[in-house]
């Protein structure tokens, strides 16, 4: 393990990040617009489990925010081969896995504040969230933020316009997140969307994350973190893989 | 003294069909300065690529500083600086923030970093600009700055692909007084390639590749006498048969026809 290169990884993403002040914006609005216009229109029509809609699809738009921040984070892995960049760190001396943890760092990183501006919300809109629970939900929210960057490494690896990317982020994102539980509740589907559902990790961690914020529940919290953590794990070695292999 | 630096035994790389190097062979000495002269296309920047461990020859064998680019990637990494054909510095970062992350992924102590980065960015000329973010730079400023990173980390062999494409004679100049002091004073070996006449001259023996394979290998001034010219413009003719600024006028050529065919689909 070379902490050194998964420093200077992550730390060189978190400087760019910051200095981008218009994607800050994005992040920001985003949540807004859907907390709002979501939440506030459809609240006649849905009345899901007993509680307004607002609430409903509040930790489904912490997962969207930390979804789309993580996987937008990993087109600077395109972003670096096409401007040269990533040839400076593919023949410095630090092992290829190095090089994936730091970026796998760095995307959760800003994906998981950009999860934190959806959270300062929930006082806004009457959710009260236990300290204990509060205190379980940031580590949660870093791990579904892992799991996206992880995820997003492996597409961007083989990735190689950004055009390309578009197409992932259309084909990927959207499904995933529809299909996460995030804006409908996932009991009583199709079998064939219960089961895209199920293989899909962002619908464990909303589950995860609607039981820490609002208390309810699909699956036992074991299973939401064993699935999490696996598809990670797998993630990582595909992507560590991809990043090692030379023509 | 005089010790192997780089060492290519009968290496071969292809892509598909395409034959980029043919089973050349060459060796090349501590504190040389070596070049390889040829026109585009011809496999300079394929081989400088498998030198340097980011593409994996199809076969033969390259050792660099003493390990196989193969089997032992990373030691090869720590020999070598590398000054790429085209930039890869991170424009988005200062000039400061480009040399101190790569002094950390080079793992220099943070003393060390400080010093060699103020040592190599006073070399090039760029201190008083290292808070700068380098999207602002000019393209020779930039050249410079990537020359400064390439030799942060105190490297043994230095590669540079094309180091002075694109640039104004006087920065031309400026970067090759560098390069032959430098070689002088820190007995570091330069493997570079090049597609000028000029250039080619100032190093000790080139290497003339066409077609992935050399041609010819010599001093410039063995090279001169033993085909009887004056000038390595005309070395490179008599042993390729072509003119090596045909390349630029083929690319005149390519570039016309492209607009030509683009007016015939409209």
């Amino acid at each position: 393990m070379d902490f050194d290169a998964i420093r200077m990884i992550w730390l060189r993403d978190i400087i760019r990040h910051f200095r981008d002040k218009v994607r800050l914006l994005g992040s920001i609005t985003r949540p807004v617009l859907w907390l709002l216009i979501m939440g506030t229109g459809l609240r006649a029509a849905f009345n899901v489990h007993g509680i307004s809609y607002t609430h409903f699809i509040f930790p489904g738009i912490i997962a969207m925010n930390l979804i789309f921040a993580a996987m937008i984070s990993t087109i600077s892995i395109i972003w670096d081969r096409e401007f040269g960049f990533l040839k400076e760190i593919l023949v410095a001396p630090i092992p290829r896995s190095s090089i994936v943890i730091g970026k796998a760092l760095s995307g959760s990183t800003v994906a998981f504040i950009e999860g934190l501006f959806v959270l300062a919300f929930a006082p806004f809109i009457k959710i009260n969230i236990p300290l204990a629970h509060l205190l379980l939900l940031l580590p949660l929210m870093f791990l579904i933020a892992f799991v996206c960057t992880s995820l997003g490494i492996v597409i961007a690896a083989r990735m190689t316009s950004f055009e390309g990317f578009g197409v992932v982020s259309n084909f990927v994102i959207m499904p995933m997140f529809f299909l996460s539980g995030a804006m409908f509740p996932i009991d009583n589907l199709p079998h064939w969307i219960s089961f895209v559902m199920r293989i899909n990790p962002l619908t464990y961690g909303v589950d995860f994350l609607r039981w820490v914020t609002l208390g309810i529940k699909t699956f036992a919290l074991y299973i939401d973190f064993l699935f999490l953590v696996t598809f990670a794990f797998v993630m990582l070695v595909i992507g560590i893989f991809e990043f090692t292999k030379r023509d | 003294m005089n010790e192997t630096a780089i060492s290519v035994i009968n290496l071969s790389k292809h892509f598909g069909e395409v034959q980029a190097v043919d089973n050349i062979s060459l060796v090349v000495k501590e504190a040389e300065i070596f070049g390889f002269l040829g026109p585009n296309g011809a496999g300079k920047t394929t081989t400088i690529n498998i030198l340097c461990t980011l593409l994996m020859p199809s076969s033969g064998k390259a050792i660099v500083n003493g390990f196989n680019v193969v089997v032992s990637p990373a030691e090869v990494r720590k020999s070598i600086g590398i000054i790429f054909q085209d930039p890869s510095l991170d424009e988005r970062l200062t000039a400061y923030e480009n040399l101190n992350f790569h002094g950390m992924i080079y793992h220099l102590s943070p003393k060390i970093r400080k010093a060699r980065l103020e040592e190599v960015l006073n070399m090039v000329g760029l201190y008083s600009k290292k808070g700068h973010i380098v999207r602002t730079f000019s393209g020779g400023m930039k050249r410079r700055l990537e020359i400064a990173r390439g030799l942060m980390h105190s490297p043994k062999i230095l590669f540079l692909d094309e180091p002075t494409i694109g640039l104004d004679p006087q920065t031309r100049k400026y970067i090759w007084d560098y390069i032959l002091s430098l070689s002088q004073k820190e007995k570091i070996t330069v493997f570079l390639t090049t597609h000028y006449m000029d250039e080619a001259e100032i190093c000790q023996r080139v290497g003339i590749i066409d077609y992935g394979k050399i041609v010819d290998l010599d001093t410039p001034v063995a090279l001169k006498n033993k085909y009887r010219v004056s000038s390595l413009n005309e070395v490179f003719l008599q042993v390729t048969g072509r003119d090596i600024r045909e390349e630029e006028s083929d690319e005149k050529e390519r570039l016309s026809q492209f607009l030509r065919a683009r007016q015939k689909l409209r």
